[in-house]
């Protein structure tokens, strides 16, 4: 049951992330980690008339982890910060596939989420939700 | 291989009974909880079903039976741990309450600002963060035997830490992520000679190997029946009778009083002075079964067992590319357990992976952050071994581990 998670879009990314790397002006910039298994993202976003214009994230951890930040990255290049901040959980899990994460996992498919969602409301200056990825 | 002691033992325990996905359980988590004999199972209903009471106060027939199989419980662990006296064993919710208990009721009443705590950098967080608290409300210092790259401990320069100033000593046992032995007879008799009072927490120990509470000669010594075929929620707490009686208790109310007036209360004996209300009345019989299972098979045969195990593991996983065994080079091991990294796969994935071929395995840094940070890692996968596992379960762990390889790359 439990490797039909490593969907073939989710391994592609863990083998050749998109955009891998830092930005050094980047306006929204965000960590944050999972304590449990240690899995770490970071997200940089370049923002043009409010649009984002370029994006990079950096971190270590494991396949789910690494490859739902490769393609929240992917997902989120052109969107407005108001889309940014109103983006959902269920648009990243589709994308990935996988809809049966079983909540062991589902953690780590959704850290990067959680930080592009420190990162956008610390820009926005507004506060953070309690569950900002859900 | 002289596995053929434990044949057909996976029979006793239901469990094994019950397929997943189509497979039969390949069980390595051992050193996180263990699964349950038949026969400690029935304990628990028998006394549901035939003398549910509350014990020590009732004058009538069933709750005089239940009294007498919770007691006989403490009696059966009393002998299997060779403790001086069965009035010496308290029963605790588990190892971590055990700690808690001597924390709060012998440590914050013996230890005053600028005295220090010895622990080792290989401690389970049980065994550290109750240390933590207490040393910040008494502002007690902090000291650690330090671990080195092969997973023992660094005991030479043991004269530096025990300074006048030490006063009480906590060290595991056995390692829960390595399964290192700790050589604790010697540290506890040097820590003796500098007049410090000492604790081993043997959660580790006790399920895997025979153990001589009065050959240790430690002051305290606590351990959790879950990890020993026996229900959770509870574990032992056991200390030397003279620190008990001078011992205030932990926790107050019902049970642990001898007489009681509206202003003040005297309280009862060791070890009932330390079970305030009603116990875990069924906890404590079945962990008596859970030791009376472990008695028949014998410690040093399950000793055995789980280091022929592990040679045989080593044996077969020396095919694996860019497989790793962390304290691998560390003789003093129980066998019982196998922390390793795999290529560059992190422990999530490979945990995954294995649990769709319905094999359990730990993944993550097992309670031991400390430790995961001396190793260099964020985390490693555990398998770990028990009476039940055999050549099969390891087979079954190889082929999953190539799965592991052949899904990743």
């Amino acid at each position: 049951m439990s490797d039909d998670i490593y969907k073939e879009i989710i391994l592609d990314h863990y083998r050749n992330p998109r955009n891998k790397g830092k930005l050094t002006d980047s306006e929204i910039s965000a960590q944050d980690n999972n304590p449990v298994c240690g899995d770490r993202i970071t997200i940089d976003i370049k923002l043009e008339n409010n649009v984002v214009s370029d994006v990079k994230f950096d971190g270590e951890g494991c396949a789910i982890s690494q490859s739902s930040a490769s393609i929240l990255t992917d997902m989120i290049m052109g969107k407005t910060v108001d889309e940014l901040s109103k983006f959902t959980k269920d648009e990243l899990l589709e994308e990935l596939g996988t809809p049966s994460l079983g909540p062991a996992r589902i953690k780590c498919a959704l850290l990067s989420l959680k930080v592009l969602k420190i990162g956008t409301y610390q820009y926005l200056g507004t506060e953070l939700p309690e569950d900002p990825e859900n | 291989m002289g596995l053929s002691n434990f044949h057909d033992i996976k029979k006793d325990f239901p469990i094994f009974s019950r397929q997943i996905n189509g497979r039969d359980l390949v069980y390595l988590d051992s050193a996180a909880t263990t699964q349950k004999p038949i026969e400690v199972i029935d304990s628990i209903t028998s006394y549901y079903k035939n003398c549910n009471s509350n014990i020590h106060r009732g004058i009538y027939s069933i709750s005089i039976e239940a009294t007498e199989l919770y007691e006989n419980a403490r009696n059966t662990i009393a002998k299997f741990i060779n403790a001086n006296s069965s009035r010496e064993i308290i029963f605790t919710r588990n190892a971590t309450e055990a700690i808690n208990l001597v924390a709060n009721a012998w440590v914050s009443a013996n230890l005053k600002e600028g005295d220090s705590i010895i622990l080792t950098e290989m401690e389970h967080h049980s065994n550290l963060v109750p240390w933590q608290i207490i040393a910040k409300k008494l502002k007690l210092k902090l000291n650690f035997i330090k671990i080195q790259a092969d997973g023992g401990l660094i005991l030479d320069n043991l004269d530096d830490l025990f300074t006048d100033n030490a006063k009480f000593l906590s060290l595991t046992h056995v390692s829960n992520v390595l399964g290192t032995i700790n050589p604790i007879k010697d540290i506890i008799s040097k820590a003796h000679a500098h007049g410090i009072t000492t604790l081993v927490d043997a959660a580790q120990s006790v399920p895997h190997m025979s153990v001589d509470v009065q050959n240790i000669d430690s002051d305290f010594f606590v351990f959790s029946g879950h990890k020993m075929l026996g229900p959770s929620g509870i574990g032992v707490l056991h200390a030397k009778k003279d620190i008990l009686e001078n011992m205030e208790p932990f926790l107050y109310g019902g049970d642990m009083i001898s007489n009681v007036s509206l202003r003040e209360a005297q309280w009862n004996d060791v070890p009932w002075k330390f079970e305030a209300g009603t116990p875990n009345i069924v906890g404590a019989i079945g962990l008596g079964k859970a030791v009376d299972y472990l008695d028949n098979l014998g410690m040093s045969n399950i000793h055995k067992h789980e280091q022929e195990l592990y040679s045989y593991a080593i044996d077969r996983f020396s095919d694996l590319k860019e497989f790793k065994i962390f304290g691998f080079e560390n003789k003093d091991s129980t066998g019982g357990v196998i922390s390793f990294s795999y290529s560059d796969f992190h422990p999530h994935d490979i945990a995954s992976i294995l649990d769709g071929e319905s094999i359990a395995v730990r993944a993550g840094h097992h309670c031991a952050q400390p430790l995961m940070e001396k190793l260099g890692v964020p985390a490693t996968t555990r398998a770990s071994f028990y009476v039940y596992n055999d050549e099969s379960d390891i087979d079954k762990l190889f082929d999953g581990l190539q799965k592991v390889r052949s899904v990743l790359t």
